[in-house]
């Protein structure tokens, strides 16, 4: 069990960096949009979606509809659909740990369960997953916690801060676009997202890029699917 | 509704819906049954596209009418995406980005 919790720990030492810093920034801004602690504590506790809070402190201060809370939601984290269906397999048999395992399966919490652990089997294994996803959680209700204190502390000016959100994403891209050669999808992404939003405006871009994004990478698959069939022939 | 009601109704939808978006990949394919084609094949194409929708997204107040409505997100974007490009260090970045970008809006742009 030491050997475990040891390696669990060790995983998630770069998640505990970025947690804490992202948690911080996610409680200053809520604290300084006129919110308190509590709230902080209770989105990172039963939320625990980093981008979606950041998004939803948006949504809060902007008097967003409920229903538009909502689609934006399915919208933003429709994503965590795809890292479930990955994770099929390996939460198989894994027990009483299993609703919890997907409740925290974050953005981090999926880049550390997803990739091969060596060295652990069966029991060790299924306690290492819920280690990982455990340690990941109260990294980000501890920072968010954090910096919803020291927003009520401190008076530094934090315009600005919100760009961390921002730099991650950009981060993320950036990691996602060295990894691989095939960047069509990407590409889809990104042009899909600014041309709808000249289209249809700030406000309301998300579902229609949604609606392109879709759509494009299955007629993309077709069309490949196309040639493989000519070839074939 | 009141504004507490309001702000505990919305953070309850989030809680729920991104909750619900976690286990439905579990709850339909969990059993032993096979994933379809399709389902696979956007799982392993959606997270790129989706990232490239989030960081417009994030820019989306970008305006082109004056400098400082542009200069500041375009100037820390790139400093992220460069510094990512040559350290691969994600929480360097991250800092160094925003680091860059409140300098830039609080004290050059204002």
């Amino acid at each position: 069990m030491k050997k475990v919790i040891k390696q669990a720990f060790v995983a998630t030492l770069p998640v505990m960096a970025g947690y804490i810093v992202l948690g911080f920034g996610f409680g200053i801004i809520l604290r300084a949009s006129g919110f308190g602690i509590l709230l902080a504590v209770a989105m990172s506790t039963f939320i625990y979606a980093g981008s979606m809070q950041y998004v939803a402190i948006d949504l809060l201060t902007g008097g967003a509809s409920l229903i538009t809370t909502a689609l934006t939601t399915l919208m933003v984290n429709a994503r965590h659909l795809f890292y479930g269906v990955s994770m099929l397999e390996k939460y198989k048999g894994v027990g009483k740990r299993k609703g919890y395992l997907i409740f925290g399966l974050t953005d981090e919490t999926y880049s550390l369960v997803c990739s091969d652990t060596i060295g652990l089997e069966g029991k060790e294994l299924k306690d290492y997953y819920l280690l990982v996803t455990l340690l990941d959680h109260s990294y980000w209700i501890f920072g968010s916690a954090l910096g919803a204190i020291a927003g009520s502390l401190i008076s530094f000016n934090t315009t600005g801060i919100d760009f961390a959100l921002t730099a991650l994403f950009i981060t993320v891209f950036v990691e996602q676009w060295l990894s691989t050669k095939k960047h069509f999808s990407a590409l889809i992404g990104v042009g899909a997202s600014v041309l709808c939003l000249l289209i249809f405006g700030k406000d309301s871009f998300l579902i229609p890029t949604m609606l392109v994004i879709a759509l494009l990478l299955c007629l993309y698959k077709e069309k490949k699917k196309e040639k493989e069939g000519k070839q074939n022939d | 509704m009141t504004e507490n009601t309001y702000i505990w109704l919305s953070v309850a939808i989030i809680a729920l819906l991104t909750a619900a978006l976690r286990f439905l990949p579990f709850a339909l394919f969990g059993n032993g049954r096979k994933t379809p084609k399709i389902i696979e094949k956007l799982s392993s194409m959606l997270p790129y596209a989706i990232m490239g929708m989030l960081v417009v997204y994030c820019l989306k107040d970008t305006s082109f009418s004056s400098l400082g409505g542009f200069l500041p997100a375009f100037i820390a974007s790139a400093v992220v995406v460069l510094l990512h490009v040559w350290k691969r260090n994600t929480l360097l970045s991250i800092i160094s980005g925003t680091v860059c970008y409140m300098l830039l809006v609080q004290l050059v742009f204002v």
